[in-house]
């Protein structure tokens, strides 16, 4: 099970790239598809390498991104 | 992704980024990659975190965060150009109970409104501005702006701006900073991760100085623009990093709080 999660809100994304050049898994890309607004908006390619960091998250300049982490266990 | 997805998915896992409070579910007017969009996330989320969403009141420049008051989930005053300061100052002073925060683009701040800022920052009126530096007028289509740098080309400079006809760009921390006035001034940008984490540092910092009473708070932030620099949006952040911070440095330039 990954680490970390996110999930991209398609409508908000404006396909900048930004948190693909941000994210030091290489867990998105570009989806190759069109949102309403026609940005060539994001996509979790590499869903198993996410570590839950929120880089992603950070650097996105509309918001488009909500970020999960794993809990630590046994604590 | 369903819901039912989702929530299959993150079992066992917390949150760790969402969109703030203070920020309703509109749809930032920003262009692709613009920082207005990371800082307003930013501000947004300190006014979470300092639990002062119901007592802030912001005023916006005109300019391309003329609309802030569509997406932040708080009042929001828009003065006319350059006035933001000046009207910050009046509502703080009218209500002293509430936080005031001013957020101004370099036409705003160091062109039309140069006096206003300046006289705020001089009387050490306790509130927070921010100034955001994108080195043009980005809402009327990219012309030079006080604070465009030397050989940068504009719609209005297109061989590049040169001294002689422009004067060299106008530093407006350093400048104000020469003044007895504020309390803090700061410069920080938003290119990267870490960044990102100094300015929202800075910002919370300007906030409580301000909830403390202790009076001006300055925060200028180096912004992209990269429609008008004619960049993609990771190239914008480079030319940042490579060739704004140099002539303008980042970090704290006055601290008497
Ligand atoms: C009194 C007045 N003068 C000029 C303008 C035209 N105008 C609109 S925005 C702007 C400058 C915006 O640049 P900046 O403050 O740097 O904000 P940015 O869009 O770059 O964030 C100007 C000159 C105006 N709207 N009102
Ligand atoms: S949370 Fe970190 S690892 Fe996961 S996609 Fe975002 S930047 Fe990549
Ligand atoms: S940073 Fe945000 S807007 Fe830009 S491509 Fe990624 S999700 Fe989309
Ligand atoms: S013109 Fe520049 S400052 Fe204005 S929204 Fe577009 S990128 Fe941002
Ligand atoms: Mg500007």
């Amino acid at each position: 099970m990954p680490r970390g999660k996110v999930s991209v809100h398609e409508e908000r994304c404006k396909g900048c790239g930004l948190c693909i050049e941000a994210c030091p898994q290489g867990v998105l890309s570009f989806s190759g598809d069109f949102n309403s607004s026609g940005y060539d908006y994001v996509t979790v390619d590499n869903p198993e390498d996410c570590v839950g960091c929120g880089f992603c998250g950070k650097v996105c300049p509309d918001v488009a991104l909500t970020v999960y982490k794993k809990q630590k266990e046994g604590v | 992704m369903s819901k039912e997805a989702l929530a299959e998915d993150t079992a066992g896992m917390e949150k760790v980024f969402d969109r703030p409070k203070s920020l309703n579910n509109q749809q930032f007017s920003y262009c692709p990659g613009c920082h207005h969009g990371v800082i307003n996330r930013l501000i947004a989320e300190t006014i979470d975190e300092l639990g002062i969403q119901d007592n802030t009141v912001g005023t916006a420049p005109v300019g391309c965060s003329v609309f802030l008051y569509k997406w932040f989930d708080i009042d929001v005053i828009q003065p006319a150009h350059g006035r933001v300061s000046a009207v910050a100052t009046g509502v703080k002073r009218a209500r002293p109970d509430l936080n005031v925060f001013a957020y101004q683009g370099d036409g705003d701040f160091a062109s039309i409104g140069t006096n206003n800022s300046t006289h705020a920052a001089n009387r050490g009126d306790n509130i927070t501005v921010f100034f955001i530096n994108n080195t043009l007028y980005g809402m009327t289509g990219g012309e030079m702006s006080p604070t465009t740098l030397l050989n940068q080309k504009t719609t209005t400079t297109p061989k590049g701006r040169k001294a002689k006809d422009f004067g060299p760009p106008i530093k407006m921390s350093e400048m104000l900073s020469a003044l007895d006035g504020p309390t803090y001034i700061t410069r920080q940008a938003v290119y990267d991760v870490k960044r990102i984490d100094q300015t929202k540092k800075a910002i919370k910092k300007a906030f409580r100085i301000q909830t403390e009473g202790k009076g001006y708070a300055l925060v200028e932030i180096l912004s992209a623009c990269p429609i008008n620099w004619g960049m993609d949006p990771v190239k914008a952040n480079e030319r940042i990093k490579e060739e704004v911070e140099n002539v303008y440095p980042l970090g704290d330039i006055l601290d008497r709080s």
